[in-house]
């Protein structure tokens, strides 16, 4: 498998970042190497193995339902670049 | 040609837990906005979340009451999008092991049959934040307070053929979370909210058609009629020869249409992977067991045991098991005044009409169990008429008080004594005389109708205290009397 130009702008755009038109080739070239190991693992016979969730061989540990976080919006909205009535202000998104 | 409809749910169920499904922060509803987002709900970095044990228990109670095989591994994993409802840029949720399986939910259809809809698989994962588009600048205004709220997510198999089974299913799902505790019911403030995955396909056919997914309907009127909306736009489309678009539709009640709000060709790609911050949850059969002797009886068990122990119909006995703030309710009346049918009529007649006009629900009625089955024991009595009994209602509704104090103070004790009852028929005999020749000219099977309007005056004179039974073969008899 391979990517092209176009697989590499909609990454970009999927995870929000912006790129420069002359990068694309070099993030083009470097992405399909990685994509190369990927092949390379993908052909080990995986047959009769669960896939793993997580590398830690642990358990979840639960927490009771007891609230423990007590209002603290003032010094969390300390750093928010723009804030009124208590909301969080952020460039207009409609879908 | 002739159009099956063919429908699957996904519910988003609001868990009733204290605190949210990866934090401590409160889950109350109506907070001030953001004085419940704490740093792990803002996605501070170095934040790390902690799963909520009761969100886990919840989750398999539901499993247990749609009898599914519950999942004794289960796995997060991080869902990918872009919005700032959510800042850590990712839903957590759960996709290839989900805490609950495939299991089944049985609604009954209006002809008295019932039909299966099986469940594909439930899920844990977190609600969003919510945004706000008024004008703030120009800006959208975010609250935080209900990002990382605990949801279940049951999606069904389309196994539903019209809109009615539809809301028929909600219905059932809402009686059966409500019934476990799991969460409030409450739809207008979006603690169960909708979407309906709809197609068409001509009788017969096997394949499915495209579907459309309508997003995010709050009540149970609104998804018969986004659907019935929905099926029309799709069969004119078709019998037009266009086609249907895969893609997700927005309904808007006030104009009563859907409308497209974004097609597959812009879909996102969520780019699931399991959520490293989070351990696979292992749950034992131990754990599973203690969980299911806890359970209450569920909304079918209670609505056979209505039918079998209190002989009420079907529809009775659906309607008051379907919450069980209701069934406990009227459980408690019917303890008290030894009539289910009575009991049952007053439930879901007047206290139902009183409590939707005022858009109460049955915990929140000014009238208590024991405040009606004081009432409805008067009736039984024949102290107060059933007529009079209302108003003695609407007074308990506004005023409280007990049904005795009310019916002293007003004076509206019945009316038994047949010397009474007997004058104000004679009175209305005198004051109607067209109405009785009438009578004594009618055809002897015709007079029976004609009864209600003599009773009617009567009760009227009497400012309906008289027992109607009384009145009823007095009257018939004095006028007979006459023929």
């Amino acid at each position: 498998m391979s990517l092209d130009r176009s697989d590499v702008e909609r990454i970009a755009h999927l995870a929000r970042l912006a790129i420069h038109e002359p990068e694309i080739p070099e993030y083009t070239e470097s992405l399909n190497s990685i994509l190369s190991l990927i092949d390379q693992m993908q052909a080990t016979p995986t047959d009769g193995i669960e896939p793993l969730a997580h590398p830690l061989d642990a358990v979840q540990r639960l927490r009771s339902d007891v609230v423990t976080e007590a209002n603290q919006r003032d010094s969390l909205q300390a750093c928010a670049p723009a804030v009124e009535d208590g909301l969080f202000l952020v460039p207009k998104v409609i879908e | 040609m002739e159009w099956e409809v063919v429908i699957g749910l996904e519910i988003h169920v609001q868990l009733a837990t204290q605190t949210k499904i990866f934090s401590g922060a409160s889950t109350a509803f109506g907070a001030e906005p953001n004085t419940q987002a704490c740093a792990v709900d803002l996605a501070l970095p170095g934040t790390l979340p902690v799963f909520n044990e009761n969100a886990l228990r919840m989750a398999i109670m539901f499993g247990l009451a749609i009898d599914a095989e519950i999942g004794k591994r289960s796995v997060f994993e991080r869902k990918n999008y872009f919005y700032p409802d959510l800042p850590k840029g990712y839903q957590t949720t759960q996709l290839a092991e989900p805490i609950v399986g495939t299991g089944h939910v049985d609604i009954q259809l209006e002809d008295g049959s019932s039909r299966r809809v099986r469940i594909h698989h439930a899920h844990l994962e977190e609600d969003a934040g919510k945004s706000l588009h008024e004008d703030f600048h120009g800006m959208s205004g975010i609250d935080l307070n209900r990002a990382g709220t605990p949801l279940v997510e049951i999606v069904s198999e389309p196994d539903m053929r019209s809109a009615k089974e539809a809301a028929a299913y909600a219905r059932k799902i809402h009686a059966i979370v409500t019934t476990l505790g799991i969460c409030d019911g409450n739809m207008a403030e979006g603690s169960m909210r909708c979407d309906c995955n709809v197609s068409i396909r001509p009788k017969g056919q096997e394949a499915l058609g495209t579907r459309t997914e309508l997003k995010n309907i709050n009540s149970f009127r609104f998804i018969e009629r986004a659907i019935e909306t929905e099926v029309a736009r799709q069969i004119d489309l078709i019998e037009d020869g266009g086609r249907v678009v895969q893609e997700t539709r927005l309904y808007d009640p006030d104009r009563n249409e859907t409308r497209s709000m974004r097609s597959k060709e812009e879909a996102n790609d969520y780019r699931y992977f399991p959520c490293p911050d989070l351990l696979p949850v292992i749950i034992d059969d131990a754990y599973i067991e203690t969980i299911r002797e806890q359970l209450p009886e569920l909304p079918d068990a209670r609505r056979q045991r209505f039918i079998d122990q209190y002989s009420l119909s079907d529809y009775d006995a659906g309607v008051l098991a379907s919450e069980r703030a209701q069934a406990d309710y009227f459980e408690e009346v019917v303890t008290l005044t030894g009539d289910a049918k009575l009991s049952a009529n007053w439930i879901t007649g007047e206290l139902a009409r009183f409590l939707n006009q005022a858009d109460l629900s049955i915990s929140a009625s000014p009238v208590s169990a024991q405040q009606l089955a004081g009432l409805i024991q008067r009736i039984q009595d024949d102290t107060i008429t059933g007529k009079i009994g209302k108003n003695v209602f609407e007074l308990l509704w506004n005023e409280g008080g007990t049904a005795d104090s009310i019916i002293e103070a007003k004076g509206l004790k019945q009316v038994n004594d047949s010397g009474a009852i007997e004058a104000a028929i004679d009175q209305v005999i005198a004051q109607c005389t067209p109405q009785v020749d009438q009578y004594i000219a009618a055809e002897p099977d015709k007079r029976g109708k004609m009864l209600g309007f003599f009773m009617g005056q009567v009760m009227k004179l009497t400012q309906g205290k008289a027992n109607p039974g009384q009145v009823q073969g007095l009257l018939k008899q004095k006028l007979d009397q006459l023929c």
